[in-house]
């Protein structure tokens, strides 16, 4: 399992890392949250947005929304 | 009939009533002031900019990159000019957005308008402008935004530029959209709800910091006591307020209340929008983030030709208005 917060390194990128790493550890999964500054990732997904959310290298969820619940839910979708 | 009459009485009412300050007194009106403006000014950006994020999320950046590239420059760049207002934008995006559309072949040109539309006219500036100018004058700053984005994008379009874009950016191979998040309408509703809020606790410090100020301004500094150094018969006015808007980034919100007590006080309005379009446009984070995408030489004419549309523009409203 691979998640990943990408991102140019702006404020809502590094709340959504945070937020990101904080329900992983709620969740207790079994891995650690990347958090890659490499916008070239991001274009090559097909995403003209920042931050990205990215769950075994699929997006989960693009833009940042300011709801901890939504992003527990992002993520558990995209886990099945 | 005026929508905020109420909150007018509620300003009269505390002011007046309950800590017994004298109309016309130089605290009376600055209290009555803050209390009016913020309040107002609350009720305007928690409605509309829940509206606005609401409609927003039907358009998706996908399409309008869709839309751009089919398009030939000028109409293209008035449309990307347009795109800037309605679509959220945060410089944190402005570069896999940067890439996304030069890779996918929308005109360097008609990127740039969008560049320039998207952080100058957005929807808190406007909000702010409308509840502390009027209509007609926060319309006059959309207009003229447009206008500057649609023509430095198209100088600059009709530049070939493209050599002095980070060579980097054109090896990157963007990738097919993936299936997008599918959005109920409940989703949207509580997506703008969520974004609103988010916005008002960015903002509020700034806005409650920003009337205040202007609050007093308003009481203790004596009218038209600018009017010798800034007003229209001082050349330098204008470029200074420039200048200074620069470093301001992010403080659309409590720049604006200060700004328009500095107007009561012989400020200039062509002075005062120009100053309004640095700080939104010029801002110094944004031109770092987009030193990763243009080569030096790039980045300085893009700044200077965008310096001088803005101070052309503050010159033009300044003999005109």
């Amino acid at each position: 399992m691979e998640i990943q917060v990408l991102g140019a390194g702006c404020q809502s990128c590094k709340r959504l890392y945070e937020i990101t790493t904080e329900i992983v550890e709620e969740l207790n999964l079994d891995t650690k949250v990347d958090y890659i500054t490499d916008v070239s990732k991001i274009v090559e997904m097909g995403i003209m947005q920042s931050p990205v959310l990215a769950v075994n290298g699929k997006p989960a969820m693009v833009g940042f929304v300011p709801n901890k619940e939504k992003i527990k839910e992002a993520i558990l979708k995209a886990l099945g | 009939m005026d929508l905020f009459y109420p909150v007018q009485l509620f300003a009269d009412f505390v002011t007046y009533n309950l800590f017994h300050l004298e109309k016309e007194s130089m605290l009376g009106d600055s209290l009555h002031y803050f209390i009016y403006d913020t309040i107002k000014i609350f009720i305007l950006l928690a409605v509309i900019i829940f509206f606005v994020s609401f409609l927003r999320s039907y358009i998706s950046q996908e399409k309008m990159r869709r839309i751009l590239t089919k398009r030939f420059t000028f109409v293209g760049n008035i449309l990307a000019a347009l795109f800037g207002i309605v679509t959220p934008f945060c410089s944190c995006s402005a570069i896999p957005l940067f890439i996304g559309f030069v890779e996918s072949g929308v005109p360097l040109g008609v990127t740039f308008s969008y560049l320039i539309a998207a952080p100058m006219v957005n929807e808190v500036a406007v909000i702010m402008f409308w509840g502390l100018f009027g209509l007609p004058i926060a319309l006059l700053y959309v207009v003229s935004g447009i206008t500057i984005a649609v023509i430095v994008g198209f100088i600059m379009g009709k530049m070939h530029l493209e050599p002095l874009v980070e060579d980097y950016v054109w090896k990157i191979k963007a990738g097919e959209a993936q299936n997008s998040q599918k959005l109920t309408f409940k989703d949207r509703i509580q997506q703008a709800y969520a974004y609103d809020l988010d916005l008002l606790k960015k903002f509020y410090l700034y806005i409650l910091l920003g009337v205040g100020i202007g609050a007093l301004i308003h009481g203790l500094v004596p009218a038209n006591a600018l009017l010798s150094i800034a007003g229209k018969g001082n050349i330098l006015a204008v470029p200074v307020a420039v200048l200074m808007g620069v470093p301001l980034y992010s403080n659309a919100a409590g720049t604006i209340p200060i700004v328009q007590s500095l107007i009561v006080k012989g400020l200039p309005m062509g002075t005062a929008l120009a100053f309004m379009m640095s700080v939104t446009a010029l801002s110094l984070p944004e031109m770092i983030i987009l030193k990763k995408v243009l080569k030096p030489k790039l980045l300085g004419i893009y700044i200077a030709i965008l310096t001088i549309s803005i101070i052309f523009t503050g010159y033009l409203f300044n003999l005109v208005l």
